[in-house]
């Protein structure tokens, strides 16, 4: 990734904050983006040295998978908002800690099935070891998707968006 | 008109959601628990929050008003970061020193207040490498 990129998203996000379109401000903002870009570029983007057509639809698919992962976090809040109201919320409650293997290869797919996995109710990841996840859920239903044998749905999307599977 | 009705309605479900997080704090039984609560329940609620916020200000458009929706939508954006990470944070702190537990089974000796011992890690709540 071209570190012009990376001046770019910056400078989008300097004039979003600042609000004013006038020479002066403008220029801090080219100056001070180019300056950022300059020394760590390779922050935003790390290790993605590739083309930016396959940038720009890596993008496209995981928008997708944010659409798909809001619908699974409104569905998970319902849930546990029903637990926390309803009379007896120990006689619903299986808190346990549940283990699986991931087929995911980079750091970065994992950091988001990592952060999905905890920001759908119900699940937390307590840890990742090599590729061992460990998963902390509050009810046998919350963790269904990850219990099955093979991948769950939503391991099978973070693999969709960033390593080329079938989901 | 419509527009105040979708604002009012998303304002009210998120802080509904909110509610039964915060009611979810005082009765669920555990530290663990607790945390799934405290945690989490600010995803979907801040979203419907902040979603109804930009609304409201987004119906006289203009190019004030859509910078500040904007930095509302930027808002919503990190909590969406840095919620998760903030829970796993804790929870895995927790974790690693060993804070008791509820579960089904060791529902009487955690209501007794004893400590964590071998024994009553030993009913399926950790995995065996994260015993020792």
């Amino acid at each position: 990734m071209p570190p012009i990129f990376t001046f770019f998203v910056m400078l989008a996000f300097w004039t979003a904050l600042s609000g004013k379109f006038d020479l002066f401000h403008l220029g801090m903002g080219m100056f001070s983006s180019g300056l950022v870009a300059w020394l760590s570029h390779d922050l935003l983007f790390e290790g993605h040295s590739r083309k930016l057509g396959a940038t720009l639809i890596e993008i496209a698919c995981f928008v997708r998978y944010l659409v798909w992962l809001f619908g699974q976090i409104v569905l998970a809040n319902f849930h546990i908002a029903g637990l926390a109201l309803s009379l007896y919320p120990k006689k619903h409650l299986d808190p346990h800690i549940i283990k699986f293997r991931t087929s995911l290869k980079t750091d970065f797919a994992r950091f988001v099935l990592a952060n999905s996995i905890t920001l759908t109710p119900g699940t937390v990841s307590v840890r990742i070891e090599d590729n061992v996840f460990y998963v902390h859920a509050i009810t046998r239903r919350s963790s269904a998707d990850f219990s099955g044998p093979g991948p769950g749905e939503m391991e099978r999307w973070v693999a969709w968006v960033f390593e080329g599977g079938s989901r | 008109m419509i527009i105040d009705i979708l604002v009012i309605i998303a304002m009210l479900t998120g802080l509904l959601f909110f509610v039964a997080t915060t009611v979810g704090i005082i009765r669920f039984p555990d530290f663990y628990s607790r945390v799934h609560a405290a945690g989490k329940g600010d995803t979907l609620s801040t979203t419907l929050f902040l979603g109804g916020a930009i609304l409201f200000i987004l119906r006289d458009f203009s190019e004030e008003t859509l910078l500040t929706a904007i930095k509302l939508l930027l808002i919503v954006f990190y909590i969406f970061i840095a919620s998760p990470t903030a829970t796993h944070a804790i929870i895995d702190a927790g974790y690693e020193f060993r804070v008791p537990y509820w579960t089904r089974s060791s529902k009487k000796k955690c209501a007794e207040g004893e400590e964590t011992t071998e024994e009553n890690l030993d009913n399926g709540f950790y995995p065996e490498e994260l015993k020792g």
